[in-house]
């Protein structure tokens, strides 16, 4: 059985912190950072990497489009 | 039975070929100065990503409007024009005529196209203008700070209604997309949104349409996306997109208002 396994790369300078993110999410993988970034938003971070499966609904709804996703299939 | 599933690590999947989302190239490396959460950042991405799917970046020119995306000229990476406040209807009307082969679009809040530049607005749609417009609808003037706009719902808090707009003394919110889908010259009138996954790719369909519908010289198409301002409704992002869905879009329903008969 092959599985859809993915990761997000959040560019940490330019996320403001809004969460949005978080609820788009349908396997709770994202969560807002404890650091903060230079201008002192709480970044979104993987807190459940391997529970993503790259279906890109953060990056859409991101405002600030700071969210790449990656995909890749594991086969079994 | 009891296979054990292959767990890959960051390494193998973050790599180039296993790209399936990046911001658009279409977007300026510029950080949106919009508050963070707002929808604004979301409607300058669809338009940017349909301009670069259609490649149509070199014929394309937009029109800024005057409120909280008066910038947005900073951050679309295409020809751009600023609008004096609420004509950015008429700009698009003289940039169409004279340059015929172009794709205009103008991007536009509530306080510019329902307020000061309505005139502007209707008589353009009333003409069938083979442009685009873009209508941000987010029920309140952002940015200077929260006033009620004609958009803004009955009882609703803004900081010149603090108690809640009052329908017998400020009349009621405008519901202007209805409005001009009644006008002979649009083609295309939709209301759309980008506060859940769904909505933005519906949302983002839309704008395409709206594009390839001015390549087809049909007449001009009006596609308004509402969006949340969570500075000027006073409430967290995620909460402001909750309250939306719950108060804002049963006023404003999404969906297609006016589409191209079938023949």
């Amino acid at each position: 059985m092959a599985k859809l396994q993915g990761r997000i790369v959040v560019d940490t300078e330019k996320c403001k912190g809004c969460g949005v993110c978080i609820p788009a999410c349908p396997f709770d993988v994202i969560a807002l950072a404890d650091n903060v970034n230079s201008k002192g938003f709480h970044y979104a971070y993987m807190k459940n990497p391997e529970a993503c499966t790259g279906c890109v609904n953060c990056a859409l709804v991101c405002p600030d489009a700071v969210i790449q996703v990656y995909r890749k299939k594991a086969t079994a | 039975m009891a296979e054990q599933q292959q767990q890959l690590t960051s390494e193998d999947i973050i790599q180039e070929e296993n790209l399936v989302f990046d911001r658009t190239q279409l977007l300026t490396d510029n950080v949106f100065h919009y508050c963070p959460g707002c929808g604004h950042g979301v409607a300058h991405r669809l338009i940017m990503e349909v301009v670069e799917e259609l490649e149509v970046q070199d014929k394309a020119i937009g029109i800024a409007p005057v409120g909280c995306s008066v910038l947005a000229y900073n951050y679309m990476d295409i020809d751009m024009q600023e609008a004096a406040h609420g004509r950015a209807p008429a700009l698009a009307t003289g940039i169409k005529r004279t340059m015929p082969d172009k794709y205009v679009f103008t991007y536009q809040g509530d306080g510019d196209l329902a307020a000061i530049g309505t005139a502007e607005t209707i008589h353009a749609c009333n003409r069938g203008e083979n442009v685009a417009i873009f209508f941000i609808n987010n029920g309140i003037y952002g940015m200077t700070g929260g006033q009620m706009a004609p958009t803004t719902l009955e009882k609703m808090k803004s900081s010149t209604t603090p108690y809640g707009r009052n329908i017998k003394q400020m009349g009621n919110p405008l519901k202007i997309t209805e409005l001009v889908a009644e006008l002979p010259g649009t083609y295309y009138v939709t209301r759309q949104a980008v506060h859940k996954p769904g909505a933005v790719r519906k949302a983002k369909k839309a704008i395409k349409k709206a594009f390839e519908y001015q390549k087809l010289e049909k007449g001009l198409s009006f596609v308004e996306i509402v969006i949340n301002c969570n500075s000027g409704w006073k409430m967290e992002p995620v909460d402001a997109n909750k309250w939306m869905d719950e108060n804002f879009l049963p006023y404003y329903p999404l969906g297609d208002i006016k589409v191209p008969e079938k023949k």
